[in-house]
């Protein structure tokens, strides 16, 4: 099991790893960018974009928008990897040997995605890098001030909700796609069809479970 | 020694197997045959125990199936081999993986134990230097002996065989089915096949369960297949030209 465990954490951590430090980085660039275009009046302090940038990307972006590229990524491969199994007789083979399939194949996912705050965090400061380059480097805002606006105001709970969210959401995208994957029937084209349905669905359960949390954890 | 005794299984409306009675013999290659949709599959998935009769009871060596514990249940599984007409290797596993895999899940054997008794049954299959390649890197039939080598690497007392020639040419076809026949005298094992392979009847089928539309239609030996009246038997199994002048020949050669 040990083994199984740090293969799925090589796959589904190490492996998301490069893409969401992509996206995190062009996330936050954006983010800075659009909030320095939309500060019109000379009132509003030019510490904003900065300020904007770190809620957005902690709040939102590095954990929600993350997760959502993840169920593309992470949740296609587990249906698509456990439904090849199961057409190809793999998961009756292990049935046959006495082998708790279920427990075999998908606990080691869960076990595996516990890590995946580890990454969201890496997507949170490069998130925030990234809006300070695009914000620095692009003319909208001096690095001081960038830097002032990401410090200004910090609560600390905020992380704490993000990483909450990021649990949450990593065991459904660990649990949606095997769900998915484990019970489907068909043939291959019937593969291909779960990996669509196991993405859908693992997207609208994140989005829900983001809304009822976020209601949850910083509502009145 | 394995019973069976009056299943029925259904699935929605349709009633799948109608009341099958039979058993079948330790040391024996029992075959079973019939049309597509006659329900061989189902009866054999309900043999493994993936699915569960709703009526009747199926022993092994006495022991009633549905009776069993969860524990006991698991142990009895141990015990099965299973050859899927598909080979159903673990794709991520090398040959040697895939023969190692029962091993390391259910037995407390040291890392050279478990290398020797692999080595050892990828050479009773003729399979010596494969060990390292992957399952999609061999043929068909080195993936049939490589399913043969992983159903039997735990010693089972029973093996199940789901069309085990299916897809493989005429020689090697002979192969396997002579391998699944020394395997089972070798070690003494109840070993069930799930065959359309009119050549695997006539050659391995020392015990021979015709099934039609869910019922036991026939069943006998191989030489006595030769000598049934039974017409349900006789329309399917000699339908080819080539099996009619076979039985002639046989016919005329007894008297």
């Amino acid at each position: 099991m040990k083994s199984l465990i740090l293969k799925e954490v090589d796959e589904l951590i190490f492996g998301s790893l490069g893409i969401l430090i992509f996206i995190a980085f062009f996330m936050g660039a954006v983010v800075a960018i659009q909030t320095a275009l939309n500060i019109t009046s000379e009132l509003i302090p030019k510490n904003l974009v900065g300020f904007a940038t770190r809620q957005s990307i902690i709040l939102e972006f590095a954990p929600t928008f993350c997760s959502i590229i993840m169920a593309g990524k992470v949740g296609s491969y587990i249906t698509s990897s456990i439904g090849t199994m199961r057409v190809t007789e793999q998961i009756d083979a292990l049935e046959v040997m006495g082998v708790n399939a279920l427990n075999y194949l998908v606990f080691p996912k869960i076990v595996a995605l516990c890590l995946y705050p580890f990454i969201i965090s890496i997507a949170m400061y490069v998130g925030i890098f990234g809006g300070w380059m695009a914000a620095v480097f692009g003319g909208f805002s001096t690095s001081a001030d960038f830097i002032e606006g990401v410090q200004l105001d910090f609560i600390p709970f905020h992380v704490t909700y993000a990483f909450l969210k990021t649990l949450v959401f990593a065991f459904v995208l660990a649990t949606v796609p095997s769900y998915h994957g484990f019970y489907m029937t068909g043939g291959a084209l019937e593969v291909g069809k779960a990996s669509t349905t196991s993405f859908v669905w693992t997207s609208v359960v994140i989005i829900v479970a983001n809304y009822i949390l976020t209601q949850l954890l910083l509502g009145q | 020694m394995i019973e069976v005794n009056d299943i029925h299984k259904s699935f929605d409306d349709s009633h799948i197997l109608k009341g099958i009675t039979t058993s079948f013999q330790k040391g024996k290659t029992n075959l079973i045959i019939g049309q597509s949709g006659s329900g061989k599959t189902v009866f054999l998935k309900c043999l493994l125990g993936l699915f569960t009769p709703e009526e009747g009871t199926i022993s092994y060596d006495g022991k009633i199936y549905t009776e069993l514990s969860d524990e006991q249940k698991r142990d009895l599984r141990q015990e099965m081999g299973m050859v899927f007409q598909g080979s159903a290797l673990f794709d991520s596993m090398t040959v040697e993986g895939n023969v190692k895999f029962p091993l390391e899940m259910f037995t407390k054997q040291s890392k050279s134990e478990m290398q020797d008794r692999a080595d050892f049954v990828l050479k009773r299959v003729n399979l010596v230097d494969a060990h390292h390649k992957f399952p999609s890197e061999i043929s068909g039939g080195m993936q049939k002996r490589v399913a043969i080598a992983r159903a039997i690497v735990m010693n089972p007392k029973y093996l199940f065989c789901d069309e085990p020639n299916s897809g493989l040419d005429p020689k090697t076809a002979i192969v396997i089915d002579n391998l699944i026949k020394e395997i089972t005298e070798e070690y003494d094992i109840t070993t069930i096949i799930n065959t359309h392979d009119m050549n695997s009847v006539m050659e391995i089928g020392e015990k021979i369960l015709f099934l039609k539309d869910g019922l036991k239609a026939w069943e006998g030996t191989n030489k006595e297949i030769f000598k049934t009246d039974n017409e349900t038997v006789t329309d399917f199994v000699y339908s080819s030209d080539l099996f009619k002048k076979v039985r002639q020949m046989y016919i005329e050669e007894r008297n």
